[in-house]
C-alpha cells in the first residue's frame, strides 16, 4: 500500500466545481441601488480553442461546454458548418436530429421542473425533503429523466456528450428496431408529463410580469427546436445568418460572461417562456390543451410560471419523439459527405435554455479560423438582473430571509447554465 | 437477498470514477476508474460519470457494493482523503440550494437514502482537490492521494466482499 500522504477525515461535503456566480444587491433607504447578476465563468476560451481545429471537431469539442445541453452544442455547431459549405441535412437525418434533441429536452426539463425548480414552490430546502413527503412524485421526475436519458443513449451513443452526432448527420444510424421499444416508455412519460403540467399549475405564483421581448426560433411547420427564422414579439423577424447585425454581446466589469442585448432595443428574453409565446400555434393540441387547463393563455409573462411551460415542453418532447419513432425508416446513409470549402456559417438551435447562437469563419480546408458562440445564458444575463431590479423594487418590504429565497427563485426561473455559465449561486443583499 | 441467491448469483461490484476530465483536479476520480480498469479485475464493474445525480441513483439501485470516487472542494488541504460509509452515515448536504441546475454525489446519497434505493453497500471517497481550472492536469499532493485510494478500493472489495456474501 502507498504510503499515505494525508489523514483521513469526515467530510462535511463534496462538491463539483465546474463555475462560479454570484446574485448582488444592494439596498439604500428601502430603494434599490443596484443589481448585479454575476457570472465569473465564461465559456469563451471554447472560441479561442477552436481555432486552427478542423471543422469536423467543433461538435465533438463544443459539446464539452455543457454536460447538460450538449446536443444543442452539437446541433448549432454542425449546422453552421453545413451553412458554410451549403450543405443541407434534411428527411429522416434531420427528424433524428429532432429526436436526439427531444431525448436531451426531456432530460433537461425533467430535471428542473421536478429536482431544482419544484422545492422553491412548495417551500422545501431541495428536492430531497419532496421525496421524503412525495415519494412518488419524485419517482416520477426522474423516471421521466430517465426516458430522456435512453433516447439520448440510443440516437446519440451515450447519455452525456452524445459521440454519434457528426457534421452532415450521424456516424450511425439506429435501427428501427432499437427505437421502436422506446415508444410504451415514452407514452408512458407524455402522460407523466401531462401530469406534471397539471402538478405544477397548482403551485402559488408570485404575481409578477413584466413586458419582455421574447426572441425564439419560429419555424412555418414545426414547435421550434432545431432551425427556423429568429423572430420576437415586438416586430423582430430575421435569419439566423442576421443575428450579429441585430445582437451584440457587451462586458461588463462585475461579470465574465458577456451580456447581450439587441441592438437599440435592450436586454431580451429566451427559453421555453419565449418559445412558448412565439410559437404556441405550434404546440400539438394535446399540449395546447394542457397549457389551458393549466390556466395558461397563448403567450406567458410571469417568469416564474416557467415551471408550467417546462412541464408543457416537457409533454411535447415526449409526443414529438414518439411520432418521429413511428414514422422512423433508417436512412441509407448515415451522414452527407462534406467537401469543405472557405467561407462563413452560421447555426443556431432551441437549447432547453433557449437559442444557442455559433458562427464559424473556415479555411478552404476546412480549418477554422474564427469562432462564436453565445450560449442562452449569457443572452439571459442583462434580462435576469431587470426581473431581479423589478422583483425587488416590488417587494422590498419582504423579510429578508424571504426577500433572499424569492430571488434565488427569479434566478431558478431561467435556470442559468452550470458549465456553459455558472454553477454555484451566492446571493448578497446589501443595505446601506 | 437470500444466501442461496448469492451462490448462484455473484454479487454485483461497481466502481464509479466521477469527474470532469478537463477540469485538472476534478478528473482525480476519472483517473482512478481508469486506472483500476487496468488492473482487469472482471468481477468489478467500473464506470466513469459526469456526476449527474440522477443518473447515480439509476446506476447504484441494483447494486450490491458501490465505491464512488469524486473530487472534493471543502477548502481544507489538497490531497486530503475523505471516506464516507454512506449506507450508514448521513452525508451533509448543505451547499445544495445553491447549486442551479444539477445535483451532486451527496445529493444522490441522500435522494437514494429517501426513496429506499441505495445499494446494499456504497463507500464514498473524496480528495480534496486544489486547481479546477480547465486544462487536464492533476496537482501532485491530489495524484499522491489517488495512488493511496485506488489502494484503498481494492482492499475495500477484498475484505468486504465475503460480507456481501452473507450478510443477507
Amino acid at each position: 500500500m502507498s504510503k499515505l500522504p494525508a489523514k483521513i477525515v469526515k467530510v462535511d461535503y463534496l462538491a463539483r466545481v465546474e463555475g462560479e456566480g454570484g446574485l448582488f444587491i444592494r439596498v439604500k433607504d428601502n430603494e434599490v441601488k443596484d443589481v448585479k447578476f454575476r457570472i465569473f465563468e465564461p465559456p469563451r476560451f471554447f472560441e479561442a480553442f477552436m481555432r486552427g481545429r478542423d471543422y469536423s471537431e467543433a461538435p465533438d469539442i463544443t459539446a464539452r461546454i455543457c454536460g447538460i445541453c450538449p446536443v444543442a452544442y452539437q446541433m448549432s455547431s454542425s449546422q453552421a458548418m453545413e451553412d458554410a459549405f451549403g450543405v443541407q441535412v434534411d428527411g429522416q437525418l434531420r427528424t433524428l436530429r429532432r429526436l436526439l434533441y427531444c431525448g436531451e429536452w426531456i432530460e433537461s426539463h425533467a430535471l428542473h421542473v421536478y429536482m431544482l425548480h419544484a422545492p422553491d414552490f412548495l417551500g422545501y430546502e431541495d428536492a430531497i425533503q419532496i421525496a421524503s413527503k412525495y415519494p412518488e412524485i419524485v419517482k416520477r421526475g426522474l423516471e421521466i429523466k430517465k426516458i430522456g436519458n435512453e433516447l439520448m443513449t440510443i440516437v446519440g451513443g451515450r447519455e452525456i456528450h452524445p459521440i454519434n452526432p457528426r457534421v452532415g448527420g450521424f456516424h450511425r444510424t439506429p435501427l428501427e428496431r432499437e427505437l421502436k421499444p422506446m415508444i410504451e416508455k415514452l407514452k408512458w412519460a407524455l402522460n407523466a408529463s401531462l401530469e406534471t403540467v397539471k402538478w405544477t399549475s397548482t403551485f402559488n405564483f408570485p404575481d409578477f410580469e413584466y413586458d419582455y421581448e421574447f426572441v425564439s426560433l419560429r419555424h412555418p411547420e414545426e414547435y421550434p427546436i432545431t432551425g427556423g427564422r429568429l423572430v420576437s414579439n415586438k416586430g423582430l423577424d430575421i435569419s439566423v445568418q442576421d443575428y450579429e447585425k441585430h445582437f451584440q454581446e457587451i462586458h461588463f466589469e462585475h461579470a465574465n460572461a458577456l451580456h447581450s442585448e439587441h441592438i437599440g432595443v435592450g436586454p431580451y428574453h429566451v427559453g421555453p417562456l419565449a418559445r412558448y409565446s412565439l410559437n404556441f400555434d405550434k404546440l400539438s393540441s394535446k399540449t395546447q390543451k394542457a397549457a389551458r387547463e393549466a390556466g395558461l393563455g397563448k403567450q406567458c409573462f410571469n417568469p416564474f410560471k416557467s415551471i408550467i411551460v417546462r412541464s408543457v415542453e416537457l409533454a411535447y418532447a415526449c409526443e414529438e419523439s414518439i411520432r418521429i419513432i413511428e414514422q422512423y425508416k433508417r436512412p441509407e446513409k448515415s451522414f452527407i459527405e462534406i467537401k469543405p470549402k472557405q467561407g462563413t456559417g452560421y447555426g443556431c438551435t432551441e437549447a432547453p435554455r433557449g437559442i444557442l447562437y455559433h458562427r464559424y469563419r473556415l479555411a478552404n480546408d476546412g480549418t477554422i479560423l474564427e469562432a462564436k458562440i453565445v450560449p442562452p445564458t449569457s443572452q439571459n444575463q442583462k434580462t435576469i438582473e431587470t426581473d431581479l431590479y423589478h422583483f425587488v423594487k416590488k417587494n422590498i418590504s419582504l423579510p429578508e430571509d424571504k426577500l433572499t429565497w424569492q430571488c434565488e427563485q427569479a434566478v431558478r426561473n431561467y435556470d442559468p447554465c452550470i458549465s456553459c455559465a455558472t454553477h454555484f449561486l451566492k446571493l448578497e443583499i446589501e443595505h446601506e | 437477498m437470500s444466501s442461496t441467491q448469492t451462490k448462484s448469483n455473484p454479487p454485483k461490484l461497481l466502481v464509479i470514477g466521477v469527474g470532469n476530465e478537463f477540469r485538472n483536479d476534478d478528473s482525480v476520480g476519472i483517473n482512478i476508474a481508469r486506472r483500476l480498469r487496468k488492473l482487469n479485475i472482471s468481477a468489478i464493474q467500473i464506470i466513469e460519470d459526469t456526476g449527474d445525480g440522477a443518473k447515480l441513483i439509476e446506476k447504484w439501485k441494483d447494486q450490491d457494493v458501490v465505491v464512488v470516487v469524486d473530487a472534493a472542494s471543502s477548502g481544507s488541504e489538497p490531497g486530503m482523503i475523505y471516506r464516507f460509509d454512506a449506507v450508514k452515515q448521513k452525508m451533509p448536504t448543505n451547499f445544495f440550494n445553491y447549486s442551479s441546475h444539477n445535483f451532486s454525489v451527496a445529493e444522490a446519497v441522500e435522494m437514494s437514502r429517501t426513496l429506499n434505493q441505495l445499494p446494499k453497500r456504497l463507500v464514498v471517497y473524496g480528495i480534496e482537490g486544489k486547481d479546477f481550472a480547465q486544462g487536464n492536469s492533476v496537482t501532485s499532493p491530489v495524484k499522491k492521494a489517488a495512488e493511496y485510494v485506488i489502494d484503498l478500493i481494492v482492499e475495500e472489495f477484498r475484505t468486504k466482499h465475503s460480507s456481501v456474501h452473507h450478510s443477507h
